[in-house]
């Protein structure tokens, strides 16, 4: 009777397995608060393939790969996998189902060695007497590891390894879940061209194996060298999908750019005045000999793809991050700056993308918050002269039109364009010379955008050099007087105002060269 | 009585809110803030009843002499806890505190000197312990917990491991004396360390500071603030406070003691958790902290007119530690 059963289990499986799609994405929605990251999208693979998800930072890839491997919830829409409907509510469901997702940034357990990691959670395959038994659990691992030709003990330490051989042991842990898909978001991102080819090589197998693998990343050489078809995603739509032989590297990136987005974007038009900010060969982690320079009263945009050293080379102008050669002029005077205070005290402010960990105390008081920065101006021998910081930072956020209960409630109680004007407002409370924004409508609403569009216009006005960056093309396009386009760590080009009004550059152009090409 | 009671809560919450500056439209966040000083007006309101000796003015003089000392500390813990660190090492404070004074007292016979030179040595300690914690980035908990040996040790080898007397009896009687013959010396100090304490962590730059790094390390260094002298200010800041208690303390036991204060820590901190400062930084009021010294002292003092086996006072107080952060768990919660 049970054999019957567990046979008709098993033929009932088998008859299952007849589909066309391994997994097969249907209307998936999802917002986070207001924002829409992704619209009905739809997302198909076929068996035994690589598929590359391609699109632009904030397309909806992550938040589709999120979905899929268990972290987050859709708010509508049905996924099958392998057949079946799919639901599952956390990372480990999906490992059971058979998805395994190797994220961009890895989190091993560093002290334990990688035949613990491996079985991390799954110690129980190895009982013996109610104690774990060591010894099996490293031959089963030394078993997995020759099947993929890794040469590393199984008692080594995670911490010892390094980045690309941590990657391979995610990979084999997936395979030894026993996972038919796996998600790779940016798996290439950290590796140099030597482990990319041993990762490709892996992929392969894996391939080989039966294995079907998303694979996300923002290198075009890569997807046509590896992949087998494509799905493109734009401002969480699906676009487009197709087999990777029967499309071109350009018809990739117009796909991914599309031709109908036209944003209205309020740029004053201004009088530009003189040099304010002079970088000159600018090097530090993450970008080199970074030249430009940034006018009273104009808008330098900053375009490039997340990682290629737009953000970080803005951090070391403001002090976050220590720059390691050149020399930045600040009104025709070279200018030091070590630490986040110089920076402040020689009328650079900065707008971070990240307002959470950078911009806000969240659990203090919207006053408090608007008055740290100038806090030095605010006060009478000890104390702070709460007359003149409730003066202040009322008027201030009136003038932002910031809705909140009051000055005093907290910072985390406003919405995400609020909290973001409250960030501006601290700042402009300084009355900045060079204003840096980094990401400065990242998570907001489509309102308070406009509105802080609208800002950055006035201030610009006043006279202010504003530098911002941005990955959203519209956004830079529409902004910007002037716009640096950043490709791994250097410059590849610039682009003017001009040139984009008269139609000679637009996204698509801009987005090559972001992709490194000319 | 229900009446009473909320009248009651009514004065002292405009009182508070005024001395706050809050809003009238935040009463909720008023509620969160100082919630826990209704718990503290329940026990004053059961306790009256309960005991007719409780309301009268030599018992509550009486409260406010035995929370000094633990007063004392926790004005100073308040600080430290609230820039997002801990110090443990108040305790060995008041036997190095204490072993100052013997010595300093017996050899210039100057009381001045005596209390200036314990408060110096503690706050010495205070800027030891900050600088190690800020600079090298290291676990508060960790260092402190070395230095509260390195410090006992000290405090044991400069007198030779012996308890000795004071040589001027006059000592004793910043431990006994009382203010027009009411107020005793010690709650006096308390109140006033206490108002200093407001001013410097409520109204002075110094305490927008703390709260700032307290609250977000990442965005106060993004905004200017000098990180590191914050850190280590509120370290000198809680050593300060655990030389004037020491001073308090030597005098009630009218000796120099290197073995006194062991565990003291424990109830500072208590005091701050059960005042509303949150353990993870940026959260904290001196009033609520104030609440949370007078809460542990009607503890002590309740259950000593009803006649309760002191044994419960430390279970009750450990019950009322996790419940003041059980409840802010749960305030938290819903944000």
């Amino acid at each position: 009777m049970d054999t019957c059963r567990v046979k008709g289990l098993t033929m009932h499986h088998k008859n299952e397995t007849s589909y066309e799609y391994i997994l097969d994405c249907h209307d998936i929605s999802k917002s986070f608060g207001g924002t829409k990251a992704l619209k009905g999208v739809q997302f198909r693979l076929k068996k035994g393939q690589v598929h590359a998800l391609i699109g632009e930072n904030g397309a909806g890839k992550s938040t589709l790969m999120n979905i899929i491997c268990g972290l987050l919830q859709p708010n509508s829409g049905s996924i099958k996998f392998e057949g079946r409907p799919y639901s599952v509510s956390s990372p480990v469901d999906a490992i059971n189902a058979g998805i395994a997702m190797i994220h961009q940034e890895l989190n091993p357990q560093p002290y334990l060695s990688i035949a613990e990691n491996i079985f991390l959670n799954r110690e129980d395959t190895f009982k013996r007497s109610g104690l774990l038994d060591k010894r099996e659990t490293n031959r089963k691992t030394q078993e997995v590891l020759d099947k993929f030709d890794i040469r590393l003990n199984p008692k080594t330490h995670m911490e010892h390894l390094t980045i690309a051989q941590m990657q391979m042991i995610e990979i084999v842990k997936a395979v030894s879940t026993n996972a038919r898909l796996v998600l790779m978001d940016e798996p290439t991102s950290s590796l140099d061209s030597e482990e990319s080819k041993r990762l490709f090589r892996t992929i392969r197998e894996l391939q080989g194996k039966g294995v079907t693998v998303v694979y996300i990343s923002h290198r075009m050489d890569e997807i046509f060298e590896i992949c087998d078809s494509y799905s493109v995603f734009r401002d969480g739509m699906f676009i487009d999908s197709g087999n990777i032989a029967d499309i071109t590297k350009d018809e990739v990136i117009s796909l991914m750019v599309g031709r109908d987005v036209e944003s209205v974007f309020p740029k004053t038009e201004c009088t530009i005045g003189d040099v304010v900010l002079k970088a000159d060969k600018l090097t530090g982690t993450g970008f080199k000999d970074i030249s430009f320079e940034v006018r009273a009263g104009e808008i330098l945009g900053i375009a490039g793809l997340v990682g290629s050293g737009r953000s970080e080379t803005m951090r070391a102008v403001f002090g976050l991050d220590q720059l390691k050669s050149g020399r930045l002029i600040l009104d025709g005077e070279e200018i030091f700056i070590n630490k986040p205070r110089d920076a402040i005290d020689n009328g650079i402010a900065m707008i971070n993308e990240d307002r959470k960990e950078y911009g806000l105390c969240l659990f203090r008081s919207i006053r408090e918050n608007i008055s740290l920065p100038g806090l030095k101006t605010m006060h009478k021998g000890l104390f702070v002269q709460r007359a003149k910081e409730r003066k202040d930072c009322n008027e201030i956020s009136s003038s932002l039109r910031i809705k909140m209960a009051g000055i005093n409630s907290e910072a985390f109680s406003l919405s995400g364009g609020n909290q973001q004007k409250v960030v501006v407002a601290k700042w402009l409370l300084n009355k900045p010379k060079v204003l840096i924004l980094d990401e400065p409508t990242r998570g907001v609403d489509v309102g308070a955008k406009a509105e802080i569009h609208e800002l950055m216009g006035t201030f610009a006005a006043e006279g202010m050099a504003i530098l911002m960056v941005s990955s959203e093309l519209p956004e830079v396009m529409g902004m910007s007087d002037r716009i640096l386009i950043y490709h791994e760590g250097s410059l590849n080009g610039e682009v003017s105002r001009e040139d984009i009004l008269s139609g000679k550059e637009d996204q698509e152009s801009i987005l090559r060269k972001e992709f490194g090409r000319r | 009585m229900e009446i009473k009671r909320k009248v009651l809560a009514q004065r002292t919450g405009k009182m508070l809110s005024r001395l706050h500056d809050v809003d009238q439209q935040d009463l909720s966040l008023f509620m969160k803030r100082y919630g826990i000083g209704f718990v503290m007006l329940g026990m004053f309101l059961v306790l009256s009843i309960a005991s007719p000796k409780f309301l009268t003015v030599t018992n509550i003089s009486n409260i406010l002499t035995t929370v000094s000392l633990n007063g004392l500390l926790a004005m100073g813990m308040v600080f430290v806890i609230t820039a997002g660190g801990i110090d443990l090492s108040i305790g060995s404070m008041l036997a190095l505190g204490s072993v100052t004074i013997g010595l300093v007292l017996n050899a210039t016979g100057s009381i001045v000197l005596a209390s200036v030179a314990a408060i110096a040595a503690c706050a010495l300690f205070g800027l030891i312990n900050g600088f190690i914690v800020a600079k090298f980035d290291m676990f508060p908990f960790v260092v402190t917990l070395a230095s509260m040996l390195v410090i006992r040790g000290v405090a044991y080898v400069l007198s030779g491991g012996y308890s000795f007397a004071l040589v001027k009896p006059e000592f004793a009687q910043i431990g006994l004396g009382k203010l027009f013959g009411i107020i005793p010396f010690p709650a006096l100090i308390f109140l006033t360390v206490s108002i200093i304490a407001f001013v410097l962590l409520q109204l002075s730059k110094y305490g927008r500071y703390v709260y700032a790094v307290g609250g977000n390390i990442k965005s106060a260094t993004a905004s200017g603030v000098n990180v590191l002298w914050t850190r280590i200010g509120t370290f000198v800041i809680s050593g300060v406070a655990a030389g004037t208690a020491s001073i308090i303390m030597t005098a009630r036991i009218n000796a120099a003691q290197p073995n006194i204060g062991v565990g003291y820590e424990v109830d500072a901190i208590a005091a701050c958790v059960i005042g509303g400062t949150s353990f993870s930084g940026g959260v904290s009021t001196i009033p609520g902290t104030f609440i949370g010294i007078m809460i542990i002292g009607l503890i002590f003092n309740g259950m000593n007119l009803l006649g309760i086996n002191s044994y419960w006072q430390i279970i009750m107080k450990g019950v009322l530690i996790i419940a003041a952060v059980l409840m802010d768990k749960l305030i938290n919660r819903k944000r």
